[in-house]
């Protein structure tokens, strides 16, 4: 069958068999390998992808059933050259050590920050709890999403401050 | 790798469509909604549809809307709408109570009340929340419509009375005066499914005494709800050596077997101890609750 959808804000339309799931439909046809495949029983969250902006198991969902939805996927998360503050988050707070979790810990962090701008912690280990970091760096990852939070604009803040500095 | 077998997909687009397209392709198709649980069992191969009818272009089953005396809840309704609504929350706290430890945010973000309910998983808490509340199911087919009591759309694990050229389109739950209600599981780890829960609402008549009194166990092998503990309660005014009573009464009506979430008497004790709990829960909640 054929289906149609927007990936990172590309239309594309492809052919598929009806039984692929999103997550395999995403790495495999799609080459988007940043979407990892993890426990395939939609426990650790790894393969989390924004389906019309909320998160999603994609290891639970038939690519058949994006059809004419919009997905993004951390390859979408960056504009060029310039990082999501919550990418650039997990870099300033180390929010990743192997970095398999990380895909979907960052699409659920940016899911989140759009809804709720300014999170607490407890609402920030509630929103990541159906995934898993199996390095157990919950701590620096909630600190990640923290970041982001006091950062909106990201690396061009720090950017700014950067030159302020220097000026001064 | 788990891949589902292979199935054709079609998508419905309004109920009347789903009902004619499961009447079309008979007993072998299926209807997907969250698809959380039909998906993991077709990639276990436990289901083999051949064809699979994906309603979440059914947008007219999404609602939750009160209606006098009722809550009417579209089956399509996720669990996360259901949780975020402060109407379910304020009329039903045992709805918030148990959405908030089914699956886990992501998860609520796509499965529906609807399919939990169709899937009947013995270990599922809205059916025990369904029960506790004396909800209806509202069943369209080729037929018309018909409405059940939960005791008759819930038929045993994994079994309901939908039958397969028909749809569950609502759950009609009543809204009753100086009400409240509650729900509480044990779980091995957060997202899990239940050890045990129990679940109970209760209904205060103007002098205090318990008007009407409902208990429901998930994952002990207890099908309708705990009815001896109820008849105790009914006509008294609430008290905690009542509600010791009614858990001993739960772990006697409890018929829980031994499996990798614990051991018989593990889980009998847990349904005497989370009957009390919720009891305590639902009668403070009653005593604090506005009228409908």
């Amino acid at each position: 069958m054929q289906i149609s959808m927007t990936v990172n804000g590309t239309d594309i339309t492809e052919e598929i068999e009806p039984r692929v799931l999103l997550v395999h439909f995403i790495r495999d046809q799609l080459r988007l390998t940043g979407t990892h495949w993890g426990c395939d029983t939609s426990n650790c969250g790894t393969c989390v992808v924004l389906m019309d902006g909320q998160p999603v198991k994609s290891c639970t969902v038939l690519a058949a059933m994006a059809d004419g939805h919009s997905i993004t996927t951390v390859e979408g998360l960056a504009t060029g050259a310039t990082l999501d503050p919550v990418q650039q988050g997990f870099m300033e707070e180390h929010g990743l050590q192997c970095g398999f979790c990380t895909p979907g810990m960052m699409l659920t962090a940016r899911a989140l920050l759009d809804n709720n701008p300014h999170p607490n912690d407890g609402e920030i280990r509630e929103a990541i709890s159906g995934q898993m970091c199996r390095c157990t760096g919950y701590a620096t990852i909630v600190r990640s999403v923290q970041w982001a939070a006091a950062h909106p604009a990201g690396q061009d803040e720090l950017e700014e401050n950067a030159g302020e500095e220097v000026t001064a | 790798m788990q891949i589902p077998a292979s199935f054709d997909y079609v998508r419905a687009s309004t109920v009347d469509d789903a009902i004619s397209l499961l009447e079309r392709h008979g007993p072998e198709s299926r209807v997907v909604a969250g698809g959380h649980s039909l998906l993991p069992m077709m990639k276990l191969r436990l289901a083999r549809p051949e064809w699979l009818i994906d309603i979440n272009d059914l947008f007219e089953l999404d609602f939750v809307f009160r209606d006098g005396n009722t809550l009417r809840v579209g089956a399509m309704t996720r669990h996360a709408t259901l949780l975020e609504s402060a109407e379910v929350s304020r009329l039903f706290s045992i709805v918030a109570d148990a959405e908030r430890v089914i699956a886990d945010p992501t998860v609520r973000n796509r499965g529906t009340i609807g399919g939990s309910l169709c899937q009947a998983d013995p270990a599922e808490d809205l059916s025990t929340v369904c029960k506790v509340l004396q909800a209806e199911a509202v069943i369209r087919g080729p037929g018309g419509e018909r409405v059940l009591s939960m005791h008759d759309f819930h038929k045993g694990p994994y079994e309901t009375a939908v039958e397969h050229n028909e749809l569950l389109c609502e759950v009609r739950f009543p809204i009753r005066p100086r009400t409240g209600s509650a729900y509480e599981k044990v779980e091995r780890r957060v997202g899990d499914w239940a050890v045990v829960a129990a679940g109970a609402a209760m209904s205060l008549a103007e002098d205090g005494t318990i008007a009407d009194v409902t208990i429901g166990l998930t994952a002990v092998g207890v099908e309708g709800t705990v009815t001896e503990a109820e008849a105790m309660l009914r006509g008294q005014h609430p008290r905690e050596d009542l509600f010791v009573e009614a858990g001993r009464l739960a772990a006697l009506a409890s018929n829980p077997v031994a499996d990798q979430r614990g051991p018989v008497d593990y889980k009998r004790h847990l349904a005497d101890e989370l009957t009390r709990r919720v009891l305590r829960r639902a009668a403070t909640r009653a005593g604090e609750a506005q009228e409908g």
